[in-house]
């Protein structure tokens, strides 16, 4: 075994050890502990459970590469992804926390006097839930099989095997305290190389200034050098836009409103004791997510860098004769490249490397690089910088802490769902305390074997799902609970057909781009920049339905029966703090 | 008008500010105006920039605790705290 190999070992298996030791800690005995951890969640601890319940492995290992090749135009992830939770903070936390229920779709359910509207959030929730938790799983196998070098089915099952034990029997207080842990894991191994990145470019340790300083010896800015060198290299420049200005802007709209209306987050605002810890812990969570969030940006534009200064030896002369040597490529890039991640074809036979853009001056020369993968960016970016193996260990640790915590959060969500809204809900309203909590531990089992199903044989668009998992609940969740606190006048039909509309145009969008139910050949129009509707992708379309479900919503509701008085009282109600249920006792 | 109307229209209002805000610092500075913005550089960033990547980041983040400051104040002031 390889030093590399031994320090992963001992790093991964440290930190399972510590979530199997929490999972046995904080078993839970009742229903509220189960779905709500009991309500007793500190909110700065449950700041910290909700951003590593939030970032999955999509920003840990895939954003800072995002942002290293699209530059300026990867604003719209890094905003749209926080910008969300001040919606939920002003919006939604303190009023649903005041309810004080367990599930999404149970308010909904109330405050509509609808099963229906139940129903449809219902499956908007498992809809935008299971397509989220593929991508998880499918990280936590990838990062065993690179690191650890073990097949990725059997990554996978280790990965299954954790969150089964600490989810299964403590469910929400268990995956709570677990995700504390791993927010603790993720956001160390994640700052441990940016800082060591920094300092080697810039000469700063701290990534978010480092961005914004000269390079080491020199007195030229680190984004300066970086937009020059890529335009030398017939690349885009880094930190000019080139998306449309409306497609951007709707992007980054339905990226926050689908955060604010995504299930597993929201209920992490139900697991703290009073109306204002739900305000206060959306701050905390936010702080959370922020330090990865600033940092990334750096990640990927010193990750961009230091990988063209491996390729290209001399990055702005125009001859390519100093470039890398096939010969003497590095051990991290045969590594990658066994991986799929990295590509490379020595197209001229000179035995180098080019790595240029489309608009390199010389067009003689050819790109060499043929597959760059954005994930390369912050798995392979500690082997690029030579830092030392424990770091890229850290890193391991890091990217599994990242996809078991979210995936813990969607699974809870999900059997949340069955058990409380499904069965207790609609099937088997009578049963007790006991029999409901089995039913969510056997619910819980169940998901994560469709998760593990769903992540070892991935549908074909899984690579689409997140625009729908955002689509979904940008264009009916959010709205439903939005119209539900702040719009007393809103009444069932209008909801359920508020909801519907929504739900439909972003689906039907969706589909007519990406091609029904994401089989290719029955695309309508083509799935590009020119094809879509005035610029509007359908990863941004989220916002246009969701505006379409308020318009539908409220133009019904103005014209049918007003909610009867009840609800109209438990609107009053959720609207002051005072009267919250209080905490249950650990 | 009742004092739970008060209260609420306080709070609609402290909202509709916030959110002003929010808009700003994101849409507006870091993408309407963010070409114009860039002719402005503290350090080696680009203002317009700095905005899309870090700077709305921040304001978020202040604008949370702000709100959730203000919002407690509100409730002892209506007398609809919880304790």
């Amino acid at each position: 075994m390889t030093n590399l190999q031994m320090w992963t070992y001992a790093v991964v298996g440290a930190t399972f050890c510590l979530y199997i030791f929490i999972a046995i800690k904080a078993r839970a005995t009742t229903t509220g502990e189960f779905y709500v951890a009991g309500k007793g969640v500190h909110p700065i601890l449950n700041g910290m459970a909700t951003g590593a319940d939030w970032m999955s492995a999509a920003s840990f290992i895939s954003m800072a590469g995002l942002i290293a090749f699209s530059g300026y135009d990867a604003s719209v992830y890094l905003m749209g992804w926080t910008g969300g939770y001040c919606l939920l903070a002003m919006l939604l936390a303190p009023y649903l926390r005041k309810y004080g229920k367990f599930t999404v779709p149970e308010f909904i359910g109330d405050r509509f006097y609808s099963q229906t509207a139940r129903v449809v959030a219902v499956i908007c929730l498992i809809v935008a839930s299971l397509t989220y938790v593929i991508g998880q799983m499918k990280g936590i196998g990838v990062a065993f099989s690179r690191f650890l070098e073990i097949p990725f089915e059997t990554g996978l099952y280790i990965g299954m095997a954790i969150v089964f034990i600490y989810a299964v029997l403590g469910g929400m207080k268990g995956v709570t305290y677990t995700q504390i842990a791993q927010y603790c894991v993720l956001i160390f191994a994640y700052t441990v190389p940016a800082v060591f990145i920094s300092l080697q470019l810039t000469g700063n340790p701290i990534p978010q200034l480092g961005l914004g300083s000269t390079m080491s010896g020199s007195d030229v800015y680190l984004l300066d050098k970086l937009d020059l060198v890529l335009k030398d290299l017939g690349f885009a420049t880094y930190t000019s836009q080139k998306g449309s200005t409306l497609n951007l802007f709707l992007l980054t709209m339905s990226l926050m409103i689908g955060t604010a209306g995504l299930p597993h987050v929201i209920t992490r605002f139900f697991t703290v004791p009073k109306v204002r810890d739900a305000r206060s812990t959306a701050g905390w969570s936010l702080i959370f997510i922020a330090a990865l969030y600033t940092t990334a940006p750096a990640v990927g534009a010193m990750a961009r860098l230091n990988l063209i200064d491996t390729i290209q030896a001399d990055s702005i002369a125009p001859d390519t004769t100093q470039n890398l040597k096939i010969e003497n490529l590095p051990s991290w890039f045969i590594n990658w490249e066994k991986t799929g991640l990295l590509g490379f074809e020595d197209k001229n036979g000179d035995g180098r490397l080019q790595y240029v853009g489309a608009n390199y001056a010389d067009a003689t020369v050819q790109n060499e690089m043929t597959k760059v993968d954005n994930d390369i960016m912050v798995l392979a970016n500690p082997e690029i910088a030579r830092l030392p193996n424990w770091v890229i260990a850290l890193v391991a640790a890091g990217g599994i802490a990242a996809a078991l915590s979210t995936a813990a959060g969607l699974l809870l969500a999900i059997s949340s769902a069955i058990s409380h809204d499904i069965v207790k809900g609609i099937i088997a309203k009578d049963i007790n305390d006991k029999t409901e909590l089995m039913a969510g531990r056997i619910a819980m089992a169940g998901a994560i074997v469709v998760a593990g199903y769903l992540g070892l044989n991935p549908p074909g668009f899984a690579a689409q799902v997140v625009a729908l998992a955002f689509g979904l609940a940008a264009s009916s969740i959010f709205p439903a609970l939005m119209m539900g606190i702040f719009v007393k006048r809103v009444n069932n039909v209008g909801a359920v057909f508020g909801m519907l509309a929504g739900l439909g145009s972003t689906l039907v969008y969706i589909f007519v781009y990406k091609g029904w139910f994401f089989i290719k050949t029955t695309a309508i129009l083509a799935d590009t920049a020119d094809g879509w509707i005035m610029g509007i992708s359908p990863g941004a379309f989220g916002a246009v339905g969701a505006l379409i479900n308020f318009a539908v919503a409220l133009s019904i509701s103005s014209v049918t029966k007003a909610p009867p008085e009840h609800i109209q009282h438990l609107v009053e109600d959720i609207r002051v703090p005072m009267g919250a249920g209080s905490a249950v006792d650990h | 008008m009742s004092d739970a109307q008060k209260y609420w229209q306080a709070n609609i209002r402290l909202v509709i500010g916030c959110l002003i805000v929010w808009f700003v610092v994101s849409f507006g500075c870091g993408i309407l105006f963010a070409q114009q913005l860039n002719s402005i550089r503290i350090g080696g960033y680009q203002l317009g920039f700095w905005f899309a990547q870090q700077g709305s980041i921040y304001t978020f983040v202040a604008l949370i605790f702000f709100y959730a400051w203000r919002m407690n104040q509100l409730d002892r002031k209506f007398n609809v705290n919880e304790d």
